[in-house]
């Protein structure tokens, strides 16, 4: 049997996280092939290295015209269903869309469902996180066709050049018409993509205002890195939700994850734990998030963050000094 | 149009206990305080909102489990929903996955006429969060998840989800499924009085072979472990100890560089 991946298609190129979850799929050491419901996605999918067949699906937008290109979770489910006869994992990543269209195509397809998993031991056997991340758990599914997310930041991402897989159009499928995309909008401030970021800066209740989370994203620009938050930091209004680090939020696992006036809740540390280096600044020297950093700063994070906005500031001078 | 809300809810460890995996290799929840799952009551909530504002007539909660799980019912009802049913799975409780239970909820939503189901997204044991798209695909219903807004519209919903990257807006036409984030709706307070109350409200017990329904999983645990703890860290003085530690490069090489978006 066969594995199919998800293949989802941003500014122009295969999601960082697709060529995660093809890493996690060819763990299987079955074929994988790649699905994609854009005509441009086609193309790129297929130069990722060790994909065999790639399928574009598209829909029959006849009254849905407005908004081409986007299709909904609903109707990916029935294009999944379609298709589960033909492969025994169809995998995607841990987004919004995977996490919509595959519970669903699993109920359609009567197959196993999997949430955010994070290793691969055999085609049946996967390993997932569960109480956010207090237990660890090898499952295994009995069914025929298991629909499965993938926590992208557990894999290392698929060559994206390199493939010759062959591209196969598939019959247009009718479109779920009890569902329309109104609008989608993009939260300011989250800079770079959270998921693949190699520094993510993050910010708790402990910034106390929404400019100083300002600040803080600023510094995180100039770094380069994915700006974070922990619930209680975007309860508070001082960041958008998309930045939200945990259990319920985004899981990360950069090289380097800094914590600034976080305290540490188990639901946070279940979206950060993984990261290669913690470094952790906060006040209060028993804060739990200590108990999983690699440096902790016990101080003022508003004078840590002056210190280190300085220190790069002479970074760059001293390696770029005629700029 | 006044409708029927279903919301569906479970029964978990509180989310403030750390859960720890015995010797034996097992999760023994005895002793530890059980809650109704946190995303679960943000739907009750806005469930409740919308018949206080007018659009629903009546709510109703359901949960599968067995006899202990009527507690996170009566605070359900205490909270305000009208009537309670316990799915009883028995000796298939433990093991019961999603599609169990979304078969077992659209068996059960055959004996009355319901305009919307609102549930947690997620359920915080076992953070799976499919019964919601499985349901709606059972019903052959619209679905939105993750929502953080849900207004009625004539014959429908517009619902506002966390997305990726920010929210996505949707329109579902007709009786829907709607998960619920922590922000859909602030959970009331269970006051005393309402309690009492709730004590006369109905809860009725449902054996859940009555129903029908295959329980049997798709889904194994093999085995459960606790994660690697990390090696333990250092306190550093201040931010020049740190860059000694971390070395500059590994924080500051992406400035230069003009890191891809």
């Amino acid at each position: 049997m066969r594995t199919l991946v998800i293949g989802e298609y941003e500014s122009g190129a295969i999601t960082d996280a697709t060529l995660r979850v093809v890493t996690a799929a060819a763990q299987r050491g079955l074929p994988v092939d790649v699905l994609v419901t854009r005509a441009e996605a086609a193309n790129p999918a297929a130069q990722i290295a060790g994909v065999q067949h790639v399928l574009l699906a598209t829909v029959d937008f006849a009254e849905n015209a407005d908004t081409p290109g986007a299709i909904t979770p609903e109707t990916l489910a029935t294009q999944l269903a379609a298709l589960a006869n033909e492969y025994s994992l169809i995998a995607a990543s841990h987004r919004a869309t995977g996490r919509a269209a595959l519970p669903r195509a699993a109920a359609l397809a009567d197959g196993a469902f999997l949430a955010d998993v994070t290793a691969v031991l055999d085609p049946q056997r996967f390993v997932r996180s569960l109480y956010a991340g207090s237990v660890v758990a090898t499952v295994e599914t009995t069914s025929a066709v298991t629909f499965a997310t993938f926590r992208a930041s557990s894999f290392a991402p698929a060559a994206d050049t390199g493939g010759a897989a062959s591209i196969t159009a598939l019959a247009p499928i009718a479109p779920f018409a009890a569902t329309r995309l109104l609008e989608r909008q993009a939260a300011p401030q989250t800079g770079r993509d959270l998921a693949s970021a190699r520094i993510v800066v993050s910010g708790g209740r402990g910034l106390g205002s929404q400019e100083n989370m300002t600040r803080l994203a600023s510094f995180a620009g100039r770094l380069g890195a994915a700006l974070g938050a922990s619930r209680a930091a975007v309860d508070a209004g001082y960041a958008p939700n998309a930045a939200q680090v945990g259990q319920t939020g985004k899981t990360v696992a950069p090289e380097v994850y800094l914590a600034f006036g976080i305290s540490g809740a188990i639901q946070h540390l279940a979206g950060m734990k993984d990261s290669q280096i913690i470094v952790a600044v906060n006040k209060d020297p028993d804060a739990p998030i200590f108990s999983v950093a690699d440096y902790g700063i016990v101080g003022d994070l508003f004078e840590v963050l002056a210190q280190l906005e300085g220190q790069l500031e002479a970074h760059r001078l001293a390696v770029r000094p005629a700029s | 149009m006044t409708i029927k809300i279903l919301v569906p809810v479970k029964r978990v460890v509180d989310a403030n206990v750390h859960v720890r995996v015995s010797a034996s290799g097992a999760v023994d929840t005895t002793g530890l305080k059980m809650s109704l799952n946190p995303f679960d009551e943000c739907a009750l909530e806005k469930a409740l909102r919308l018949k206080e504002a007018g659009v629903a007539s009546h709510v109703s909660v359901v949960t599968c489990g067995q006899a202990p799980s009527q507690d996170v019912l009566r605070t359900a009802l205490a909270m305000g929903a009208d009537d309670a049913v316990l799915i009883d799975t028995g000796s298939a409780t433990a093991t019961l996955d999603s599609l169990a239970v979304a078969r077992l909820l659209r068996a059960f939503m055959a004996s009355d006429d319901y305009g919307l189901v609102l549930c947690g997204k997620q359920a915080i044991d076992d953070d799976t969060g499919g019964v919601a798209a499985m349901l709606a695909a059972l019903l052959g219903w619209p679905q939105a998840l993750n929502a953080s807004g849900v207004e009625v519209e004539p014959d429908g919903w517009r619902v506002t989800c966390g997305d990726d990257a920010g929210t996505a807006t949707w329109r579902l036409s007709g009786a829907s499924v709607v998960s619920a984030d922590l922000r859909l709706a602030d959970p009331r307070r269970v006051t005393l009085p309402n309690i009492v109350k709730a004590r006369q409200k109905p809860l009725r017990t449902l054996d859940a072979a009555t129903l029908g329904v295959r329980l049997e999983p798709a889904t194994r645990v093999l085995q459960l472990a606790e994660p690697a703890a990390r090696q333990p860290g250092i306190k550093v003085a201040d931010t020049t100890a740190l860059l000694a530690a971390l070395g500059p490069e590994r924080l500051f090489q992406n400035h230069a560089t003009g890191a891809r978006a």
